[in-house]
């Protein structure tokens, strides 16, 4: 589809614009710095920030949270449709528009639901009670005697009702969210629970969906960045001879950043191909070969005890026997499929900028300093990208094509290329851990220490620095920024004595960013790793292991459930050979999802490949408002998370990422998928968590387990590749 | 510049292309057939998967000069106005997709493959047919699923493959 900015797209969704009656009300005010489109509310503490009714009884729906390909685009609505009472054909949603919806945290963290989704069904409920307040007094019924169904106040007894939009039509509802605004009973829900179809599959089966990629607007260029060879590397010259040949590029050349623009996408790749740019290149990276060894060695910004019960060092001391594993997570790219793009038109003193982030609001900031410009003069607005599970290349193609159409006063686009995206997204850290634990009398874990090195995000920080800036010598806040890699590094088994500490690295090898489950995969694995080693110790079978020291109910059931599905036999690991089977869990961020994953593996000794059979999955994430929507996260997870496990390691050398495509950063294919058994647990009455992360902290730490089951070697070291396990196998019952 | 000439979905279209011009570049830019997408630019990951002459092709890997006469067919040129192609309305059914940025390069292999392998796809043939297009969400297994019903839904559905075509 040729996609032109629709200005009919704009008007349609401010055209819920709503004339301020309520104008002395002091909640209008917006919230400072957030200047919207004219007459939108975005003070995330009131209702019609959310949602705006419109005299023909449609609805619009202000989300501050955003769609990866995850579901919410079907979820939110579902939420608050159900909460007020009215058709999901009625309702339209916006979202991550900084000029139009509230700043509600960024898409991150598995936050969509359980926060994004959470705050629109309690403006909903607001909403609903000051409907029924307003259709009450027009029927002259108390309130306690309509209902609101069907996009309407009825009598709770029969008779004709009153539309909504008759009732609010074209004002504000001009309240507060109501904290206190009674939710309806899920036992009487109509559409949450239901496995509603997402409404953008149409348009993406038949290639007309609105991309960020496919967008075009008028007067616009076509942009490719030239990329320097090296990190930190200084352009030296460049020689502009060398595209002359190809009509109507221009070079925009800001200190470090260099970059092609042409009217014809084509030119603008073919210039960046072509262009000769001297560059300055220095060895500034640890590469990876040494990155391991470096992780220990500092420099620290501190160390920080995460948690402290009973006195595990002399427990451990005094223990007869203890156990010591190091496990390692390496350095990975989000490989998103698509290469970041961007649209930007920066001129006349004010921006607005298309762009596929999981935080318009949040990168608004970012930008405004780049750029010169007052914050509300930056407008962000969410388009589609390709999947991209944490901040991948979009908001720094944002800010190369923001740079671009500065410098030119023209709107440009920006594409990476593939070898920019592999090379140059701010990559998921490394992690190290080194885990000590003893067993007591009774069998059971009686101390563990986790020791972890890991880089230290910058508190307080608003974004990763962004590459555009950052070559253009903009100012911009500087630090890193990884998600919250700490998590779950403790054993969830009642162990009396638990130390838990962090070594905190000042920098990291490569920029990092958030990346799926961040942190908590590679914390999960050594942990739930290293207990199946204690399981082994104690001649115990890995479940029964487990079970005999997990008191929360929905964790026991949920390793029960995933046990059962693929038919677990108790005994010690490891087993007699062939298949081998593991299990692990996770109760997600020590107090969210509940999750516990099993899987069977044979191992091929002679080529060392593991090949994966079956992936067994129970899933709790309280509340399920889709449930194809959380089966498709589950399975991305998995899938996902088996990838990483078993092929994915950035490589890079002194100066740069040398994995730079497909061949030299290979990923799971066809070929490789198990079959997935998915349990997933409905409770009504608890509250809603997200699923686009917990289910993948397990899998690794499974992995590891069943391939120990299969033929005794523990893998400590990601990814899995086979020449580790033949390694690994040379050296049986050692370390991998 | 040189000039080409060709079909696509069914209309013909004749253009002055820079000699090196891709496929793919070609029917997003100067078509405006952005439904089909750029993946990786190294013909590993088949997002841009379109049927030249009836046949699966990555347009990454096609000059748009190549294709002199050809048929060209892309995602946007399967469905019949309204009526989406079996294999489309697969994927819709069974929830093939998650980003869907994937999906047009998945869909223009799926049929290339029935009409390779017949329209009794078991699960290992399509996993190994498809080995050459990567889903990154990944929705490998619902992609599967979308295939294998689609391709039983193909079965009768000859004129509107023929009219795709």
């Amino acid at each position: 589809m040729n996609a032109h900015l629709s200005r009919r797209a704009f008007l349609q969704s401010t055209g819920a614009l709503v004339v301020a009656f309520g104008a002395a009300d002091a909640g209008l005010a917006q919230a400072p710095g957030s200047a919207g489109a004219p007459g939108r509310v975005l003070d995330p503490a009131r209702v019609d920030a959310y949602l705006a009714l419109h005299p023909d009884g449609t609805m619009t729906i202000y989300c501050g949270k955003v769609d990866l390909g995850t579901g919410l685009r079907i979820a939110i609505p579902q939420m608050a449709a159900e909460e007020l009472g009215i058709g999901l054909e009625k309702i339209n949603l916006i979202e991550g528009d900084t000029a139009l919806t509230p700043d509600q945290g960024t898409t991150a963290g598995s936050t969509g639901i359980a926060r994004g989704g959470v705050q629109i069904r309690q403006a909903a409920a607001t909403a609903r009670e000051a409907l029924q307040r307003m259709g009450a007094e027009r029927l002259g019924l108390a309130p306690a005697d309509v209902v609101a169904t069907e996009g309407e106040v009825r009598p709770r007894n029969g008779g004709a009702g009153i539309g909504f939009g008759e009732l609010i039509g074209d004002r504000q509802f001009a309240l507060k969210l109501d904290a206190k605004a009674p939710l309806r009973n899920p036992d009487d829900y109509l559409l949450v629970g239901k496995p509603l179809r997402r409404p953008d599959i149409p348009a993406k089966v038949t290639g007309t969906h609105l991309y960020v990629h496919n967008l075009r607007v008028d007067g616009m260029l076509h942009g490719r960045i030239v990329r320097p060879p090296a990190v930190d590397a200084k352009l030296v010259s460049i020689d502009e001879s060398s595209i002359a040949h190809i009509p109507g590029v221009r070079v925009v050349r800001i200190e470090n950043f260099l970059g092609v623009v042409a009217e014809d996408e084509w030119d603008a790749v073919r210039a960046s191909r072509a262009l000769e740019a001297n560059w300055e290149t220095r060895d500034t990276l640890v590469g990876d070969e040494a990155l391991r060894q470096s992780m220990q060695a500092g420099p620290f910004e501190s160390d920080e005890v995460l948690l402290k019960k009973g006195d595990a060092r002399s427990a451990l001391a005094s223990a007869s026997d203890r156990l010591r594993s190091e496990f390692y997570w390496p350095v990975q790219t989000h490989g998103s499929m698509g290469p970041s793009c961007a649209v930007a038109d920066v001129r006349d003193g004010k921006a607005t900028i298309w762009t596929a982030s999981q935080g318009t609001h949040r990168f608004r900031f970012a930008f405004a300093h780049f750029l010169g410009l007052p914050e509300d003069a930056v407008r962000l607005i969410y388009l589609d990208g390709a999947g991209c599970y944490g901040m991948n290349g979009h908001d720094d193609a944002a800010a190369d094509a923001a740079l671009m159409s500065r410098a030119l006063g023209r709107p440009v686009r920006v594409q990476w290329m593939r070898e920019d995206e592999h090379r140059f997204d701010p990559k998921g850290p490394p992690q190290l851990l080194a885990l000590e634990g003893a067993l007591g009398s009774d069998g059971k874990i009686a101390a563990w220490r986790t020791e972890m090195w890991i880089p230290k995000a910058t508190a307080s920080l608003p974004n990763v620095p962004l590459l555009g800036p950052d070559a253009a010598g903009a100012k911009q806040p500087m630090g890193i920024s990884t998600g919250l890699i700490s998590q779950n590094a403790s054993p969830p088994y009642g162990v009396k004595n638990v130390d838990v500490l962090a070594h905190w690295l000042k920098d990291a090898p490569l920029r990092p960013s958030n990346i799926r489950a961040p942190g908590k995969i590679a914390n999960i694995f050594a942990v739930e790793s290293f207990t199946d080693e204690l399981a082994a110790k104690a001649r115990e079978d890995s479940l029964a292991f487990r079970l005999n020291s997990l008191e929360d109910p929905r964790g026991v059931e949920v390793l029960k459930r995933a046990a059962a599905l693929l038919g677990w036999q108790a005994r010690p690991s490891p087993g007699p050979g062939g298949l081998g089977r593991g299990i692990a869990y996770v109760h997600y961020k020590d107090n969210e999802n509940y999750v516990a994953i099993a899987m069977e593996v044979e191992v091929d000794r002679p080529t060392g490949a593991i090949h994966v059979r079956r992936v067994a999955c129970a899933h709790d994430c309280g509340l399920m408002i889709n449930p194809d929507g959380v089966r498709s996260q589950v399975e991305g997870n998995i899938l996902q998370t088996l990838s990483r496990a078993l092929f994915e390691e950035i490589k890079f050398d002194r100066k740069g990422v040398t994995s730079a495509d497909w061949a030299s950063y290979p990923i799971l294919t066809y070929p490789d998928v198990p079959e997935l058994l998915i349990d997933l647990v409905q409770r009504p009455h608890e509250p809603p968590l997200g699923a686009g992360e917990a289910s993948a902290a397990p899998v690794a730490a499974a992995l590891a387990n069943a391939v120990h089951d299969a033929c005794g070697i523990q893998l400590r070291t990601v990814p899995f590749t086979r020449e580790r396990v033949r390694t690994a196998l040379s050296g049986e019952g050692k370390s991998g | 510049m040189a000039s080409v000439s060709m079909t696509i979905n069914g209309k013909a279209v004749r253009a002055n292309v820079e000699p090196r011009t891709l496929l793919v570049e070609f029917l997003r830019e100067h078509q405006r057939l952005t439904g089909t997408h750029v993946g990786c630019d190294t013909s590993q990951c088949g997002a841009c998967t379109i049927h030249m002459d009836g046949k699966g092709v990555k347009s990454c890997t096609v000059l748009a000069l190549q294709c002199e006469g050809a048929q060209i067919t892309t995602i946007e040129g399967l469905a019949n106005g309204e009526e989406l192609h079996p294999m489309q309305a697969a994927f819709r059914e069974n929830h093939g997709l998650q980003c869907g940025y994937c999906t047009p390069g998945m869909i223009m292999a799926a049929i290339d493959i029935v009409k390779r392998k017949g329209h009794d796809l078991d699960e290992h043939v399509i996993r190994e047919e498809l080995e050459g297009n990567i889903c990154r969400c990944t929705g490998y297994h619902n992609i599967v699923k979308s295939i294998a019903a689609g391709a039983k839904a193909m079965r009768g559905h000859a004129g509107l493959q023929q009219a795709a075509e």
